[in-house]
Protein backbone atom coordinates (compact mmCIF):
# COMPACT_ATOMS: atom_id res chain seq x y z
CA UNK A 1 0.00 0.00 0.00
CA UNK A 2 1.74 3.63 -0.84
CA UNK A 3 2.25 6.36 1.52
CA UNK A 4 -0.39 9.40 1.94
CA UNK A 5 0.39 11.78 -0.75
CA UNK A 6 -0.61 15.06 -0.87
CA UNK A 7 -3.83 14.61 -2.24
CA UNK A 8 -4.94 12.01 -0.06
CA UNK A 9 -3.54 14.44 2.72
CA UNK A 10 -5.45 17.75 1.37
CA UNK A 11 -9.01 15.08 1.21
CA UNK A 12 -8.80 13.46 3.88
CA UNK A 13 -8.08 10.33 2.12
CA UNK A 14 -7.11 7.43 4.82
CA UNK A 15 -5.23 4.34 3.59
CA UNK A 16 -7.80 1.17 2.96
CA UNK A 17 -10.41 3.12 2.14
CA UNK A 18 -12.33 2.72 -1.24
CA UNK A 19 -10.84 6.02 -2.37
CA UNK A 20 -7.64 4.43 -2.15
CA UNK A 21 -8.18 1.19 -3.40
CA UNK A 22 -9.47 3.50 -6.62
CA UNK A 23 -6.66 5.86 -6.41
CA UNK A 24 -4.20 2.80 -6.25
CA UNK A 25 -5.77 1.46 -9.96
CA UNK A 26 -4.09 4.89 -11.68
CA UNK A 27 -1.42 4.35 -10.25
CA UNK A 28 1.06 6.06 -11.96
CA UNK A 29 -1.43 8.86 -11.93
CA UNK A 30 -1.00 9.10 -8.76
CA UNK A 31 2.91 9.15 -8.26
CA UNK A 32 3.11 11.93 -10.90
CA UNK A 33 0.53 14.32 -9.37
CA UNK A 34 3.01 14.07 -6.68
CA UNK A 35 6.00 14.31 -8.39
CA UNK A 36 4.58 17.20 -9.94
CA UNK A 37 3.67 18.65 -6.84
CA UNK A 38 7.59 18.17 -5.38
CA UNK A 39 8.74 19.21 -8.58
CA UNK A 40 7.41 22.32 -7.97
CA UNK A 41 7.62 23.36 -4.37
CA UNK A 42 11.01 21.48 -3.88
CA UNK A 43 12.61 21.72 -7.12
CA UNK A 44 16.18 21.35 -8.33
CA UNK A 45 17.26 24.52 -8.74
CA UNK A 46 14.80 27.49 -7.26
CA UNK A 47 16.95 30.23 -9.21
CA UNK A 48 14.37 31.46 -11.94
CA UNK A 49 11.54 31.51 -9.08
CA UNK A 50 12.15 31.32 -5.38
CA UNK A 51 10.55 28.79 -2.84
CA UNK A 52 9.59 32.06 -1.18
CA UNK A 53 7.62 33.07 -4.85
CA UNK A 54 6.33 29.67 -5.32
CA UNK A 55 4.81 29.59 -2.00
CA UNK A 56 3.03 33.36 -2.37
CA UNK A 57 1.82 32.39 -5.52
CA UNK A 58 0.48 29.07 -4.47
CA UNK A 59 -1.43 31.48 -1.27
CA UNK A 60 -3.15 33.21 -3.52
CA UNK A 61 -3.93 31.43 -6.67
CA UNK A 62 -5.84 28.61 -3.87
CA UNK A 63 -7.17 31.20 -1.77
CA UNK A 64 -8.91 32.76 -4.89
CA UNK A 65 -11.00 29.09 -5.40
CA UNK A 66 -11.74 29.90 -1.62
CA UNK A 67 -11.30 29.00 1.76
CA UNK A 68 -10.23 25.55 2.01
CA UNK A 69 -7.70 22.55 3.32
CA UNK A 70 -6.07 22.54 0.09
CA UNK A 71 -5.87 26.78 0.61
CA UNK A 72 -4.60 26.43 4.35
CA UNK A 73 -2.22 24.27 3.59
CA UNK A 74 -0.37 26.63 1.22
CA UNK A 75 -1.15 29.84 3.74
CA UNK A 76 1.25 27.37 6.27
CA UNK A 77 3.56 26.60 3.23
CA UNK A 78 4.25 30.67 2.92
CA UNK A 79 4.04 31.00 6.64
CA UNK A 80 6.74 28.53 7.31
CA UNK A 81 9.10 30.58 4.36
CA UNK A 82 11.67 32.98 6.46
CA UNK A 83 10.42 35.29 3.65
CA UNK A 84 7.24 34.53 3.10
CA UNK A 85 5.42 34.91 6.76
CA UNK A 86 5.43 38.87 6.16
CA UNK A 87 3.53 38.32 2.45
CA UNK A 88 0.43 36.48 4.78
CA UNK A 89 -1.79 39.66 5.40
CA UNK A 90 -1.00 41.59 2.33
CA UNK A 91 -2.35 38.29 0.32
CA UNK A 92 -5.00 37.95 2.34
CA UNK A 93 -6.23 41.53 1.58
CA UNK A 94 -5.12 40.98 -2.73
CA UNK A 95 -7.60 37.21 -2.04
CA UNK A 96 -10.46 39.32 -0.50
CA UNK A 97 -10.02 42.45 -3.66
CA UNK A 98 -9.40 39.50 -6.21
CA UNK A 99 -12.60 37.28 -5.95
CA UNK A 100 -15.14 36.82 -8.42
CA UNK A 101 -16.45 33.97 -10.50
CA UNK A 102 -15.09 32.52 -13.50
CA UNK A 103 -14.04 31.43 -16.26
CA UNK A 104 -14.91 34.66 -17.91
CA UNK A 105 -13.56 36.48 -21.34
CA UNK A 106 -13.18 36.99 -24.96
CA UNK A 107 -12.95 34.66 -27.67
CA UNK A 108 -11.69 35.38 -31.13
CA UNK A 109 -13.44 38.22 -32.45
CA UNK A 110 -16.00 35.91 -35.10
CA UNK A 111 -18.67 33.96 -34.20
CA UNK A 112 -17.92 33.12 -30.94
CA UNK A 113 -17.93 37.03 -30.02
CA UNK A 114 -21.32 36.73 -28.42
CA UNK A 115 -20.48 34.10 -25.62
CA UNK A 116 -17.89 37.20 -24.68
CA UNK A 117 -18.19 37.46 -20.71
CA UNK A 118 -16.87 40.49 -19.00
CA UNK A 119 -15.01 40.43 -15.49
CA UNK A 120 -12.99 41.51 -13.13
CA UNK A 121 -9.29 42.98 -14.45
CA UNK A 122 -7.21 42.32 -11.37
CA UNK A 123 -4.69 44.68 -10.65
CA UNK A 124 -2.87 44.74 -7.35
CA UNK A 125 -4.02 47.58 -5.15
CA UNK A 126 -0.65 50.32 -5.08
CA UNK A 127 -0.73 50.63 -1.25
CA UNK A 128 0.44 46.51 -1.76
CA UNK A 129 2.97 47.08 -4.45
CA UNK A 130 5.95 47.93 -2.39
CA UNK A 131 4.98 45.04 -0.08
CA UNK A 132 4.80 42.36 -2.69
CA UNK A 133 7.72 43.78 -5.08
CA UNK A 134 7.30 44.20 -9.05
CA UNK A 135 8.18 40.35 -9.81
CA UNK A 136 5.25 39.18 -7.54
CA UNK A 137 3.03 42.36 -8.45
CA UNK A 138 3.22 41.29 -11.95
CA UNK A 139 3.05 37.30 -11.10
CA UNK A 140 -0.42 37.74 -9.01
CA UNK A 141 -2.11 39.84 -11.80
CA UNK A 142 -0.92 37.01 -14.59
CA UNK A 143 -1.97 34.40 -12.02
CA UNK A 144 -5.29 35.95 -11.34
CA UNK A 145 -5.97 36.09 -15.35
CA UNK A 146 -4.73 31.97 -15.57
CA UNK A 147 -7.44 31.07 -12.66
CA UNK A 148 -10.52 33.24 -13.88
CA UNK A 149 -10.14 34.45 -17.79
CA UNK A 150 -7.35 32.29 -18.86
CA UNK A 151 -9.08 32.92 -22.71
CA UNK A 152 -8.12 36.73 -22.18
CA UNK A 153 -4.19 35.86 -22.06
CA UNK A 154 -2.17 37.43 -24.80
CA UNK A 155 1.48 37.86 -25.64
CA UNK A 156 1.57 41.35 -23.94
CA UNK A 157 0.96 39.51 -20.88
CA UNK A 158 4.47 37.31 -21.55
CA UNK A 159 6.29 41.20 -22.33
CA UNK A 160 4.38 42.78 -19.09
CA UNK A 161 6.24 39.16 -17.18
CA UNK A 162 9.30 39.43 -18.66
CA UNK A 163 9.28 43.07 -17.90
CA UNK A 164 8.92 42.70 -14.53
CA UNK A 165 11.91 40.36 -14.01
CA UNK A 166 10.98 37.30 -14.53
CA UNK A 167 13.10 34.92 -17.18
CA UNK A 168 11.59 33.01 -20.18
CA UNK A 169 11.95 29.66 -17.69
CA UNK A 170 10.69 30.96 -14.90
CA UNK A 171 7.56 31.84 -16.54
CA UNK A 172 7.32 28.40 -17.69
CA UNK A 173 7.53 27.03 -14.24
CA UNK A 174 5.52 30.08 -12.98
CA UNK A 175 2.54 29.06 -15.45
CA UNK A 176 2.74 25.21 -14.74
CA UNK A 177 2.54 26.17 -10.62
CA UNK A 178 -0.41 28.13 -11.38
CA UNK A 179 -2.04 25.78 -14.04
CA UNK A 180 -1.07 22.28 -11.47
CA UNK A 181 -3.00 24.04 -8.87
CA UNK A 182 -6.17 24.48 -11.00
CA UNK A 183 -5.58 20.64 -11.17
CA UNK A 184 -4.88 20.11 -7.73
CA UNK A 185 -7.46 22.28 -5.65
CA UNK A 186 -10.56 20.36 -8.31
CA UNK A 187 -9.15 16.68 -7.92
CA UNK A 188 -9.09 17.57 -4.14
CA UNK A 189 -12.61 18.96 -3.99
CA UNK A 190 -14.15 16.26 -6.30
CA UNK A 191 -12.52 13.23 -4.38
CA UNK A 192 -14.22 14.94 -1.23
CA UNK A 193 -17.29 15.66 -2.70
CA UNK A 194 -17.34 11.54 -3.82
CA UNK A 195 -16.15 10.41 -0.55
CA UNK A 196 -18.67 12.80 1.13
CA UNK A 197 -21.75 10.83 -1.16
CA UNK A 198 -20.46 7.58 -0.14
CA UNK A 199 -20.82 8.30 3.61
CA UNK B 1 4.91 36.04 -36.04
CA UNK B 2 3.18 37.25 -39.10
CA UNK B 3 2.43 33.51 -39.86
CA UNK B 4 -0.12 33.35 -37.27
CA UNK B 5 -3.94 32.44 -38.80
CA UNK B 6 -6.08 32.04 -35.47
CA UNK B 7 -8.72 29.91 -35.63
CA UNK B 8 -12.17 32.20 -34.49
CA UNK B 9 -14.53 29.26 -33.93
CA UNK B 10 -13.92 25.73 -32.77
CA UNK B 11 -13.22 23.01 -34.65
CA UNK B 12 -12.09 19.22 -34.45
CA UNK B 13 -9.54 19.87 -37.33
CA UNK B 14 -5.96 19.79 -36.70
CA UNK B 15 -3.98 23.15 -35.56
CA UNK B 16 -0.68 24.15 -35.02
CA UNK B 17 0.49 26.23 -31.93
CA UNK B 18 2.55 29.11 -31.88
CA UNK B 19 4.25 30.34 -28.84
CA UNK B 20 4.83 33.55 -27.32
CA UNK B 21 8.35 32.83 -26.00
CA UNK B 22 11.03 30.97 -26.60
CA UNK B 23 11.23 26.99 -26.70
CA UNK B 24 14.59 26.04 -26.17
CA UNK B 25 16.36 24.99 -29.62
CA UNK B 26 16.36 21.23 -30.67
CA UNK B 27 19.97 21.26 -30.43
CA UNK B 28 20.34 22.48 -26.96
CA UNK B 29 18.26 19.44 -25.54
CA UNK B 30 20.00 16.99 -23.36
CA UNK B 31 19.20 13.93 -21.88
CA UNK B 32 18.01 15.60 -19.06
CA UNK B 33 15.56 16.92 -21.23
CA UNK B 34 15.27 13.86 -23.20
CA UNK B 35 13.58 12.55 -19.81
CA UNK B 36 11.15 15.56 -19.18
CA UNK B 37 10.22 14.85 -22.88
CA UNK B 38 9.55 12.06 -22.39
CA UNK B 39 8.53 10.53 -25.69
CA UNK B 40 11.54 12.11 -27.56
CA UNK B 41 9.11 12.78 -31.00
CA UNK B 42 7.75 15.37 -28.60
CA UNK B 43 11.09 17.71 -29.29
CA UNK B 44 9.57 18.54 -32.59
CA UNK B 45 6.72 20.09 -30.68
CA UNK B 46 7.51 23.95 -30.23
CA UNK B 47 4.95 23.76 -27.21
CA UNK B 48 6.86 20.89 -25.53
CA UNK B 49 10.29 22.42 -26.03
CA UNK B 50 8.84 25.72 -24.47
CA UNK B 51 7.40 23.27 -20.92
CA UNK B 52 10.74 21.57 -21.03
CA UNK B 53 12.87 24.35 -19.89
CA UNK B 54 11.09 23.02 -16.45
CA UNK B 55 11.88 19.06 -17.53
CA UNK B 56 10.74 17.84 -14.22
CA UNK B 57 7.70 19.01 -14.26
CA UNK B 58 7.02 18.34 -17.91
CA UNK B 59 8.07 14.60 -17.02
CA UNK B 60 5.96 14.49 -14.13
CA UNK B 61 2.66 16.44 -15.97
CA UNK B 62 2.83 14.54 -18.86
CA UNK B 63 2.78 10.85 -16.86
CA UNK B 64 0.03 12.28 -14.80
CA UNK B 65 -1.68 12.61 -18.50
CA UNK B 66 -0.98 9.64 -20.00
CA UNK B 67 -2.11 7.31 -17.09
CA UNK B 68 -5.69 9.71 -16.39
CA UNK B 69 -6.37 9.31 -19.78
CA UNK B 70 -4.19 6.26 -21.70
CA UNK B 71 -4.83 3.28 -18.94
CA UNK B 72 -7.83 2.26 -19.61
CA UNK B 73 -7.54 -1.19 -17.76
CA UNK B 74 -10.54 -0.29 -15.89
CA UNK B 75 -13.02 2.29 -15.55
CA UNK B 76 -14.46 5.24 -17.76
CA UNK B 77 -14.05 4.62 -21.55
CA UNK B 78 -11.63 6.12 -23.46
CA UNK B 79 -14.24 8.64 -25.13
CA UNK B 80 -15.80 9.50 -21.93
CA UNK B 81 -12.45 10.58 -20.50
CA UNK B 82 -11.58 12.75 -24.20
CA UNK B 83 -15.47 14.06 -23.72
CA UNK B 84 -14.85 15.38 -20.00
CA UNK B 85 -11.69 17.05 -21.74
CA UNK B 86 -12.92 18.76 -24.71
CA UNK B 87 -16.18 20.15 -22.04
CA UNK B 88 -13.73 21.26 -20.14
CA UNK B 89 -11.64 22.77 -23.33
CA UNK B 90 -15.03 24.65 -24.68
CA UNK B 91 -16.19 25.52 -21.43
CA UNK B 92 -12.93 27.47 -20.37
CA UNK B 93 -12.28 28.13 -23.91
CA UNK B 94 -9.33 26.47 -25.13
CA UNK B 95 -9.99 26.04 -29.29
CA UNK B 96 -6.70 24.22 -29.50
CA UNK B 97 -6.88 21.63 -26.81
CA UNK B 98 -11.14 21.26 -27.60
CA UNK B 99 -9.72 20.27 -31.36
CA UNK B 100 -7.27 18.19 -30.07
CA UNK B 101 -9.79 16.42 -27.72
CA UNK B 102 -12.97 16.38 -29.59
CA UNK B 103 -11.20 14.59 -32.70
CA UNK B 104 -10.32 11.57 -29.87
CA UNK B 105 -14.00 11.82 -28.24
CA UNK B 106 -15.31 11.55 -31.95
CA UNK B 107 -12.23 8.52 -32.97
CA UNK B 108 -13.24 6.39 -29.64
CA UNK B 109 -16.74 7.00 -29.64
CA UNK B 110 -18.06 7.44 -32.98
CA UNK B 111 -20.28 9.84 -32.41
CA UNK B 112 -18.39 12.77 -34.47
CA UNK B 113 -21.75 14.50 -34.68
CA UNK B 114 -22.50 14.57 -30.97
CA UNK B 115 -19.04 15.91 -30.30
CA UNK B 116 -19.62 18.66 -33.02
CA UNK B 117 -22.77 19.64 -31.01
CA UNK B 118 -20.58 20.10 -28.01
CA UNK B 119 -18.24 22.65 -30.05
CA UNK B 120 -20.82 24.36 -31.78
CA UNK B 121 -23.84 25.40 -29.42
CA UNK B 122 -21.31 24.63 -26.14
CA UNK B 123 -21.43 23.27 -23.12
CA UNK B 124 -25.33 23.52 -23.13
CA UNK B 125 -25.72 20.61 -26.32
CA UNK B 126 -28.35 17.90 -25.17
CA UNK B 127 -26.03 14.64 -25.84
CA UNK B 128 -28.15 11.95 -24.00
CA UNK B 129 -28.27 11.23 -20.13
CA UNK B 130 -24.79 9.73 -20.03
CA UNK B 131 -22.56 12.50 -21.81
CA UNK B 132 -24.59 15.28 -20.22
CA UNK B 133 -24.00 14.13 -16.61
CA UNK B 134 -20.22 14.19 -18.09
CA UNK B 135 -20.50 17.43 -19.45
CA UNK B 136 -22.12 19.12 -16.86
CA UNK B 137 -19.83 17.94 -13.96
CA UNK B 138 -16.50 18.76 -16.20
CA UNK B 139 -18.25 22.15 -16.43
CA UNK B 140 -19.17 22.43 -12.54
CA UNK B 141 -15.18 21.27 -11.96
CA UNK B 142 -14.34 24.05 -14.69
CA UNK B 143 -15.68 26.97 -12.61
CA UNK B 144 -13.88 28.97 -9.74
CA UNK B 145 -15.17 28.64 -7.25
CA UNK B 146 -15.78 25.10 -7.75
CA UNK B 147 -19.35 23.90 -8.42
CA UNK B 148 -18.94 20.65 -8.56
CA UNK B 149 -21.43 18.81 -5.87
CA UNK B 150 -23.61 16.24 -4.60
CA UNK B 151 -26.23 16.86 -7.42
CA UNK B 152 -22.86 16.46 -10.01
CA UNK B 153 -22.57 12.48 -8.18
CA UNK B 154 -25.85 11.33 -8.47
CA UNK B 155 -26.36 12.48 -11.69
CA UNK B 156 -23.12 10.67 -12.91
CA UNK B 157 -24.33 7.16 -10.51
CA UNK B 158 -27.93 7.55 -12.17
CA UNK B 159 -26.22 7.45 -15.92
CA UNK B 160 -25.00 4.59 -15.10
CA UNK B 161 -21.15 5.52 -14.02
CA UNK B 162 -19.65 3.64 -10.64
CA UNK B 163 -17.46 5.58 -7.93
CA UNK B 164 -14.47 4.40 -10.33
CA UNK B 165 -15.62 5.63 -13.08
CA UNK B 166 -16.80 9.29 -11.31
CA UNK B 167 -12.94 9.33 -10.50
CA UNK B 168 -11.99 9.35 -14.09
CA UNK B 169 -14.09 12.02 -15.12
CA UNK B 170 -12.56 14.06 -11.68
CA UNK B 171 -9.33 13.28 -12.91
CA UNK B 172 -9.81 13.59 -16.88
CA UNK B 173 -11.85 16.81 -15.98
CA UNK B 174 -9.26 18.50 -13.44
CA UNK B 175 -6.30 17.73 -16.12
CA UNK B 176 -7.53 19.62 -18.35
CA UNK B 177 -7.81 22.87 -16.12
CA UNK B 178 -4.35 22.25 -15.95
CA UNK B 179 -3.53 21.60 -20.03
CA UNK B 180 -5.81 24.99 -21.07
CA UNK B 181 -4.14 27.48 -18.79
CA UNK B 182 -0.84 26.16 -20.16
CA UNK B 183 -1.70 26.15 -23.77
CA UNK B 184 -3.94 29.44 -23.56
CA UNK B 185 -0.97 31.69 -21.78
CA UNK B 186 2.09 30.39 -23.36
CA UNK B 187 1.28 30.90 -27.38
CA UNK B 188 -1.56 30.64 -29.70
CA UNK B 189 -3.48 27.84 -31.82
CA UNK B 190 -2.99 28.87 -35.76
CA UNK B 191 -4.83 27.21 -38.63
Amino acid sequence: MAPKDIIDTLAGIEPGSTLDAIRARRLQARENAQKSYLSLFEPIDAGDFSLAERAAVAAFVTGLHGESPVAAFYREKLAANADGAALIEPIQVEIARGKTSGPYGAFPAGPLSVENKAGLIYRVSAERKPQLGARLVAAFEHAHLLVFRPRDAASADMKALLAAGWSTTGIVTFSQLVAFLSFQVRVVSGLRTLAAASA
Amino acid sequence: MSTVNPPVVFTQDELGWVSWIDPLPEAELTERHFAGLVDRARAKSEYFRLLVRDPEVLEARTKTDKDIFYNVADGLPRAERELAAAATSRYNGCIYCASVHARFASTYSKRREDVQRLLDEGVGADLGERWNAVVKASVALAETPIAFGPDNIAELRRAGLDDAEIVDVINGASFFNWANRLMLSLGEPSK
